[in-house]
């Protein structure tokens, strides 16, 4: 725990604002920071887990523990709905409280003696959660950034200059490799090929990769995959984390799963599942049964999946009106086509967090500096898409004011 | 077949066999097997089967209708919970001990804070036990690498200090002859052996955790089963926020035992040998490796703290405790000796020179009844097995006929 370098990232933006609301009591704030969903759940998927609550009143609806692993009817439909023809058993989907929590219990059964690779930037948590298990040396100042860097992890740089997508020659070889595709916070999707290669890279390596498709509904078109099962092999070197937070707004209902397929093997040949379902069942019991009765909502009928995606696809409106905004400044801007963050560099040279912080006190506008998510993420800031259509349009009015 | 080249992590191959209740539903689903037609009644598993009350169900309702609604909305939560929510645990069962909202961490369970607290302890701390105890505690303590192997003949898992409770002792334990280790994890009222400790007795396990240092992980998750006099919370120990984090839960007593909600008290005076606040450690690990507590959870437990809802609580643990009776009347008509039971959901019964995974087995075969073997909660639950309490009013008498016809 000594080992961590401040707080975790959201809590100090989220301290920021407070800070920032107080000095300023009237101002509008913005927030395209924290990545925090905003538009209202479908009601086919409120309305189911009303009822599921209500039948818990019930003697023939009252449920108790379910299975750690999540109840059959919604390992089943992510089987089915989320996998088709990728053979992915119900059997090998695990249900949890979202990717977070999956993070911290993949962590701890991997245990302290792995060494870990991660994108460099990328989502904190793999990163903090390793530390906490004891997985890293202390931390360093990057000379370059002025950031910090973990001992013993291996960081991927992803910049513009390889396309968001690591040199996998020059990367040492890890136990596990973190992969988050679309990517948070760059907003890159990898194409076909880009995992093709990783995952020869972690065969080759005898690696497992711990792919991370929270963000799989906003890829936009057919020639990137949403899953990591869509490439052959990837069964026997991938455990896949996914979440219902940014699929479907349950970011405080809290719902997501964990993928271990059967043929993904330890080094003495035991399986890494029966491993996962041992934490499960030890250090967890189950997601809540209402959020899952809402998940099974948001897969089981097309009405459902409709519903859910007519809200991602708002959310991705909001990207393009925030790409556009960025493009018509003549900012170098990334992301946004696959994804609901905008990764970009609003001033050349300048640091992040002074970034950040300039914007936020001229526009009142949150957003995240890319530091925040790495050393590589120096010099960037990441613009998040969840808001109402309105604020985000009125975000890039004031932004256009300022930087123009 | 391909293997990776990742190892094993070793203290995960250090565990023996799955977690207990695992356990305990594979054999139930390998007799049902055998005998599909076989009416299993359930005393095993500590799994509550009555409806939850509406007033805390038609919470959960209109909070999941809200999400539908632009005003009703939320997103992410405080990762400590909801500022109501913990304002109303406070004042419900803290009032007057010094405990205020910003100590209550709310989270999705025991179970699930018991092993946050534990990757927040790490690797390199001692823990001791009652035993026997909910495994949980040890189960955990062995997967974050703090003890050795286990050792097959005296049951126990090196490095863990294992206190004895029995009946010789009044199920407490003799703190003269326990070593001093850095965390001491204490259910009361106990789960398995049902058993409440007095204040007299806290009082010793709050100076013995005072003049070691220690850390009281004390688990209070059966607390509103007491019917007598016994402390309700260890912060009714004078000097016990020093010492003391407590972890709580709506599981028993509300029904939530699949909605998933629960609470830890870290108070801001329990401090780290260095004088870190373990509070600010274990905020850290609730905003890394957690995200809060379902949203609608936490509405049924507004609900559930209401004045109706309290009510309709209390109205659902003295049912169970009903029910409690009538297995306690079974078993002592019957001539065994039987303990726990007055402040808690379980009865511990002795079956003396038994082993106890062969009295579940012929329980099972027998009557169709499913308990859990003593030995499945430590070497000190061996010759007890627990009956447990929870179970629609007919089937607990069924279930006590049934006995009373096996071992008449």
């Amino acid at each position: 725990m000594e080992k961590l370098q401040n707080g975790y990232l959201f809590p100090e933006i989220s301290m920021r604002r407070e800070a920032h609301e107080k000095k300023y009591p009237d101002a509008k704030v913005i927030s395209l920071g924290i990545g925090d969903t905003t538009q209202p759940i479908p009601s086919i998927v409120t309305s189911a887990m009303a009822e599921y609550s209500l039948a818990l009143s019930t003697p023939e609806g009252y449920q108790g523990y379910g299975p750690e692993q999540g109840q059959k009817s919604l390992r089943k439909a992510i089987a089915d709905v989320v996998y088709p023809n990728m053979g992915i058993r119900d059997t090998e989907v695990f249900i949890s409280d979202g990717a977070q929590c999956d993070i911290a219990r993949l962590q701890m059964m991997f245990g302290r003696d792995v060494t870990i690779a991660v994108q460099d930037p990328t989502f904190p948590g793999y990163v903090d959660n390793g530390v906490i298990m004891g997985q890293t040396g202390p931390a360093a100042v990057d000379e370059e950034s002025g950031g910090s860097r973990y001992a013993g992890i291996e960081y991927m740089r992803c910049a513009p200059e390889n396309a968001f997508f690591p040199d996998l020659s020059r990367v040492r070889r890890t136990d596990v490799i973190f992969f988050c595709s679309p990517n948070n916070p760059t907003g890159h999707a990898a194409s076909r090929d880009q995992l093709r290669q990783l995952v020869d890279f972690a065969r080759r390596n005898g690696s497992i990769v711990v792919f991370d498709s929270a963000y799989a509904s906003y890829v936009s078109g057919d020639d990137k995959p949403r899953s990591i099962y869509e490439v052959p092999g990837a069964r026997e070197v991938a455990i896949e984390i996914s979440s219902f937070s940014k699929f479907a707004g349950f970011t405080g209902v809290r719902l997501g799963w964990a993928v271990v397929p059967d043929e993904l093997l330890y080094a003495d040949g035991t399986r890494v599942a029966r491993d996962f379902d041992r934490v499960v069942t030890t250090c967890f019991n189950g997601a809540s049964s209402v959020a899952q009765a809402g998940g099974l909502a948001c897969l089981a009928t097309e009405e459902g999946r409709a519903a859910v995606a007519r809200v991602v696809a708002g959310y991705k409106e909001n990207a393009r009106v925030l790409v556009d905004t960025f493009q018509a400044l003549g900012k170098e801007v990334y992301g946004g086509d696959d994804s609901p963050y905008v990764w970009v560099r609003l001033f050349p040279g300048r640091r992040s967090w002074d970034v950040f912080a300039e914007i936020l006190e001229k526009t009142h506008v949150i957003t995240v500096p890319g530091s925040g998510f790495g050393p590589g993420g120096e010099g960037f800031v990441r613009v998040s898409a969840f808001n109402s259509r309105d604020r985000v349009v009125e975000a890039c009015a004031r932004l256009t004011s300022f930087l123009a | 077949a391909y293997t990776t080249k990742v190892s094993r992590n070793a203290n995960i191959a250090k565990l023996q066999a799955g977690y207990l209740f695992p356990e305990i539903a594979r054999r139930r689903a390998a007799h049902l097997l055998k005998h599909p037609d076989a009416k299993i009644i359930s005393l095993g598993i500590g799994d509550t089967t009555e409806p939850i009350p509406e007033v805390i169900t038609n919470a959960m309702a209109e909070r999941a209708h809200a999400l539908s609604t632009v005003d009703g909305y939320s997103g992410y939560g405080a990762e400590q919970g909801e500022k109501k929510l913990r304002a109303a645990i406070a004042a419900t069962y803290y009032a007057d001990l010094g405990i205020d909202e910003t100590d209550i961490f709310v989270s999705d369970g025991a179970k699930c804070d018991i092993s946050r607290l534990q990757v927040l302890f790490g690797s390199k701390v001692k823990i001791a036990v009652q035993d026997p105890s909910y495994p949980a505690y040890v189960d955990s303590s062995v997967i974050m690498g703090q003890t050795d192997l286990y050792q097959q003949d005296v049951q126990k898992y090196g490095n863990i200090e294992y206190m004895r409770c029995s009946p010789e002792n009044g199920f407490f334990p003799d703190l003269s002859k326990v070593p001093r280790t850095d965390i001491i994890f204490f259910c009361s009222p106990n789960n398995p052996t049902g058993a409440a400790a007095s204040r007299d007795q806290l009082t010793q396990l709050v100076k013995f955790a005072k003049d070691n240092g220690s850390i009281i992980v004390y688990d209070s998750a059966y607390a509103m089963y007491i019917s007598d006099d016994s402390p309700k919370s260890i912060f009714e120990i004078p000097g016990a926020k020093e010492v003391a984090l407590e972890t709580a839960s709506f599981s028993k007593y509300a029904g939530f035992t699949g909605v998933r909600l629960g609470w830890t008290v870290v108070p801001k005076e329990l401090l780290f040998s260095d004088g870190h606040p373990v509070a600010k450690d274990f905020n850290r690990i609730v905003c890394t490796s957690f995200n809060g507590a379902s949203t609608i959870s936490q509405a049924g437990g507004l609900g559930c703290l209401s004045p109706e809802g309290l009510k309709a609580m209390q109205d659902v643990v003295g049912f169970y405790k009903e029910n409690t009776k009538i297995i306690v009347d079974t078993f002592e008509s019957l001539g065994f000796n039987v303990y726990g039971a007055k402040n808690a959901p379980y009865v511990w019964v002795h079956f003396p020179d038994r082993n106890s995974w062969d009295v579940f087995a012929e329980i099972l075969e027998k009557a169709n009844v499913v308990t859990t073997p003593g030995s499945g909660f430590g070497p000190g639950g061996e010759g007890f097995v627990r009956v447990s309490a929870f179970g629609h009013r007919e089937n607990i008498i069924e279930a006590a006929r049934r006995l009373k016809q096996l071992y008449k």
